[in-house]
């Protein structure tokens, strides 16, 4: 009895393996984790990002290089507490083959270590540390989006360029605030003006109004800022409210105006920022894909569903140069680097740190739109800094 | 330059007082609660995000913000009475890490519920239409009217607030029951709704200041939790119990924080904290405490 019980127990776990092989063989489907802000300041963002991520997919038939694709969501809240444990719940209980995420960039530095640590290709469709693409660069890990540095920068030699002597900063004290500060201060420094003042607050707090009073007083010939989502609705509302829209221009990185203008209604109206994607970009890509796009969700597209797209256009690249392998790491990067990626933004390329460089477009919001004025920096690449990319 | 730096001061100063008056009403509702009924209660800054996250529901049903004042209000007095009744009638009498389990519980429900009832997004609720323009204040500074305004209200009902607690029979009996609540049955005061009209009053407190907050500060999840921890340290400072220490204390801490962050935002986070610390060292049952 104990005998026939055991031959039936091997038996099946005979034919359990059996019937497993030819299932690998096939290609079992690449596990996807999105790792995006489904609540909290930045949803709608990470909504976006995972919509659009979704749309290249179903482009692509359901598959990226020969094989079928599995996303699993997790909202990371973007709590950079929780961010370690979202990871490994990702890698260890979900067991994913590939990451995207995410928009917080605090929380993004879990996923960017883990990628680097286990080999698990990585693609960052907005957080712009610069890290991820300089000192800690890696060949697991790839950018759709920006490096903070970079619209930043644009934004800073248009103002030189107009004439502006000095400016200040406002932003949240949080790695985006402080490396888009620089940003601006290099491109300030490039038409040879200054960053007087930096003024910040604790993310993701909305009480603009201990910063917004220091402003008059500081004799800066322009203002710019970064913020996003929620809290730039608020800023550009409290701006306009405390009497400053008139008399010292509000500029910014993109995201300032990015999605939220609805909200911030007239407040916004006339605020230029500098983007790498923008309303009305005319090119035959970018009308496709807000079509597509607005026909799948019922809402515009912007620039993070952009990133989100170019994600999966990536990890689709990559991914027919290794025939579904996701594991290949280097081949899909070399697959990744050799692809020019035909963005809704205009087609970029990867830098040797795997940034995009991509041209810098000055824009300004009419109408509930960001229309595009014109490059305000074109194939910008992010310095790069401190990358030693292994070959 | 100076007199560029004297107007940023007077309007950092404006910006405290505002941010000190709501803080003030939403610690008054805390310490009334803790001092007439021992409570403590983690569970008032959640009560703030609903009062906020209810008037951007109801402003956005109604078109009109007005309703939502009313509404935050007598919302407020029937969830307190329910939540006196139900749960904290019973934790009165239990140990303080009860009731800190119980409140904390209530705060991950609070949060939960908003979660299912109205989503996790970030919500910018509109000024409304009558009081969206703005008046100069100082130095190039503008000051949003309903900025105005709710400092205005906020003025108001901590007058109403100190009449009523300093003046009348009701009133009186809360004093009482906050400083000796034995006294209160002894002088055959009913406890009970004692207990019931503050904690609604608190609640209905809270609740307003977040409907007031909403157009401020915009709705998010979590919206309450700094709250909670300065309504905490206005109430340590004023002293437990103490509306009108309540009131010092609050415009203290809503100075000390804008000022912190106008001037020295690298300590704007313990400037607070430390005021806290130096004011239970030198008088530990706070600045205004009776007694």
């Amino acid at each position: 009895m104990t005998q026939l019980s055991r031959r039936t127990v091997l038996g099946g776990s005979l034919a359990i393996g059996a019937l497993a092989r030819p299932a690998i063989a096939q290609g079992a489907p690449l596990k996807v984790g999105l790792m995006l802000p489904f609540s909290g300041t930045f949803a709608a963002l990470g909504e976006n990002i995972a919509a659009a991520f979704e749309l290249c997919l179903t482009e692509n038939g359901g598959k990226f290089g020969g094989r079928a694709v599995t996303l699993v969501r997790l909202d990371d809240e973007s709590d950079p507490a929780k961010a370690p444990a979202n990871v490994n719940r990702l890698l260890g209980r979900d067991n994913v083959d590939a990451l995207v995420g995410t928009v917080h960039s605090g929380v993004v530095m879990a996923l960017v270590q883990a990628a680097k640590e286990k080999e698990v290709p990585l693609f960052i469709p907005n957080a712009g540390n610069v890290a991820a693409t300089r000192d800690l660069c890696s060949p697991s890990v790839f950018r759709s989006s920006f490096s903070n540095w970079q619209p930043a920068y644009g934004m800073g030699k248009v103002l030189a360029a107009k004439g502006v002597k000095k400016a200040a900063w406002v932003t949240w004290d949080y790695a985006a605030g402080r490396e888009s500060a620089e940003g601006f201060r290099d491109g300030l420094k490039s038409g040879g003006a200054e960053l007087t003042h930096v003024l910040t607050l604790p993310f993701p707090e909305t009480n603009f109004q201990p910063l917004l009073a220091q402003i008059p007083g500081l004799g800066v010939d322009a203002v710019g800022s970064f913020f996003a989502g929620g809290g730039a609705i608020q800023f550009v509302k409290d701006y306009a409210a405390a009497g400053l829209r008139d008399k010292i221009p509000l500029c910014g990185s993109g995201f300032l105006t990015e999605g939220v203008l609805k909200a911030q209604g007239a407040a916004a109206e006339g605020i230029q920022t500098a983007l790498h994607y923008g309303d009305g970009l005319d090119n035959a890509k970018n009308k496709w894909f807000r079509e597509a796009f607005a026909k799948a969700t019922n809402r515009s597209a912007d620039v993070y569903a952009v990133q989100g797209y170019d994600a999966g256009q990536m990890l689709a690249a990559g991914l027919a140069a290794t025939k579904g392998d996701a594991a290949a790491v280097k081949a899909l990067a070399a697959g990744i680097r050799a692809t020019k990626i035909d963005s809704p933004r205009g087609a970029f390329t990867l830098s040797a740190s795997h940034n995009p460089v991509q041209t810098i477009w000055l824009r300004e919001a009419r109408n509930g739109e960001n229309k595009v004025i014109g490059p305000a920096a074109e194939a910008l690449a992010d310095p790069g800094t401190g990358c030693k990319m292994p070959v | 330059m100076q007199n560029a730096g004297v107007s940023t001061f007077l309007a950092q100063l404006l910006n405290g007082l505002q941010y000190g008056l709501l803080l003030f009403l939403i610690g008054s509702g805390l310490t009334l609660i803790f001092g007439v009924m021992r409570v403590i209660n983690l569970a008032h800054g959640s009560l703030f995000m609903i009062g906020a996250y209810l008037a951007y529901v109801v402003a956005g049903w109604t078109g009109s913000f007005w309703f939502a004042l009313p509404a935050a209000i007598s919302g407020g007095i029937l969830f307190g009475t329910f939540l006196e009744a139900a749960l904290f009638r019973r934790f009165r009498d239990r140990e303080h890490l009860d009731q800190v389990l119980l409140t904390f519980a209530l705060i991950l429900i609070f949060e939960e519920a908003r979660s299912i009832l109205v989503d996790n997004q970030f919500h910018s609720v509109a000024v409304p239409e009558l009081l969206d323009f703005s008046i100069p204040i100082v130095g190039g500074f503008a000051y949003s009217a309903y900025r105005l305004a709710v400092l205005a209200v906020c003025l108001a009902v901590a007058g109403l607030m100190v009449l009523v607690v300093e003046r009348t029979n009701i009133g009186a009996s809360i004093r009482a029951a906050a400083e000796n609540p034995e006294m209160v049955g002894l002088l055959g005061l009913d406890a009970r709704r004692i207990h019931m009209l503050v904690f609604a009053a608190g609640t209905a407190l809270a609740m307003l200041a977040g409907a007031l907050a909403a157009p401020l500060q915009s709705v998010y999840p979590n919206m309450g939790d700094g709250f909670l921890i300065l309504s905490f340290i206005v109430v340590v400072i004023g002293g437990l119990g103490s509306i009108g220490g309540a009131f010092w204390a609050a415009l203290l801490v809503g100075t000390i924080d804008t000022l912190g962050k106008a001037y020295v935002p690298q300590l704007a986070g313990i400037a607070v904290c430390g005021l806290m610390a130096l004011v239970l060292l030198v008088r530990p049952s706070g600045l205004f405490a009776r007694g």
